[in-house]
């Protein structure tokens, strides 16, 4: 994996303020279902229009789990080492509708909020949207850097 | 009637530690597939060794699933009055003490940290710590997994 490691970025060179990059998370009925099957959250308000409806909701929503997760891809693959993300926490402030048939998009957007150069930890802050509104809030990674 | 109030009585519980969960690859692999996890560490072994891990690395949100194992010991007792139904996730925090890896034998100890209801709102919060057990026994702090739960009352 020299590639990655050359790509990975050094703490001494990582500013507040820098945008790590970005990314478009693209959810439809059959991720859903797939992410259903991999972490074994059945809840059918992510697979049942129905059920999901009976409960008050628009329609089918995505799992805030799988958005999440979704999300913090932007960060490994950033840091060069899966392992180095060290914490992640996030709020989550607004369901994801996920039409049937189509796409729900998830923009996702990763900026360096803190560098602490004695632990060799940065915070890198994620602003998560689709349709133009958060829908995750305060998401913060820590990571661990060299 | 089933409760529909979650029981204040609950908080500060602790349950005991639930039997192993013993991560696999393919399961890493399905996991990293189903939420976009392209990093060749999810993936291939030789990749994740480069890495300096022993064999493949879970992605970061992946003690969800041995974490929500355990919370099901609560949420899903029904004297805990947690109506499913009602339920919205507020909030989650994980916390790595090391990555996951593929052969790791996770022990999960559950802690409901409280339960508030103001109005028609409960918010309840549970940790988990999560534990690698060794052939030996000894347990190793691998993640700390925090969850928030919203439940809306009848009048909500």
């Amino acid at each position: 994996m020299s590639a990655q490691e050359t790509a990975a970025p050094r703490l001494a060179d990582v500013a507040v303020g820098d945008v790590i990059g970005t990314r478009t998370v693209e959810l439809d009925r059959s991720r859903l279902v797939r992410y259903a099957g991999a972490s074994g959250d059945f809840n059918p308000i992510h697979w049942n229009d129905s059920f999901a409806e009976g409960v008050g909701l628009p329609g089918v929503i995505a799992h805030g789990m799988l958005t999440m997760g979704s999300a913090v891809g932007l960060v490994e693959d950033w840091a060069g080492d899966p392992g180095a993300v060290v914490e992640y926490r996030t709020r989550f402030t607004r369901t994801v509708p996920v039409p049937n048939p189509g796409t729900a998009l998830v923009e996702v957007t990763g900026t360096v909020a803190a560098v602490d150069a004695e632990a060799g930890r940065v915070r890198v802050d994620l602003t998560v949207t689709s349709d133009g509104q958060a829908v995750l809030g305060r998401a913060q990674v820590l990571v661990r850097l060299a | 009637m089933a409760n529909t109030v979650p029981d204040p009585g609950f908080a500060g519980r602790e349950y005991p530690a639930t039997s192993p969960y013993s991560v696999g690859r393919e399961k890493i692999r399905e996991f990293a597939s189903a939420v976009g996890a392209a990093h060749p560490a999810h993936h291939d072994s030789v990749a994740a060794r480069g890495l300096g891990y022993p064999d493949l690395v879970a992605p970061a949100t992946f003690a969800v699933v041995v974490a929500q194992r355990a919370e099901a010991q609560y949420v899903q007792d029904p004297a805990a009055g947690i109506d499913f139904s009602r339920v919205v996730h507020a909030d989650e925090r994980f916390t790595h003490h090391r990555p996951i890896v593929a052969g790791d034998e996770l022990v999960t100890v559950l802690h409901v940290d409280s339960v508030a209801t103001r109005g028609v709102l409960s918010l309840v919060t549970t940790r988990c710590e999560i534990f690698a057990e060794s052939a030996d026994g000894t347990r190793e702090p691998v993640s700390t997994v925090t969850s928030t739960l919203a439940v809306r009352g009848e009048d909500a």
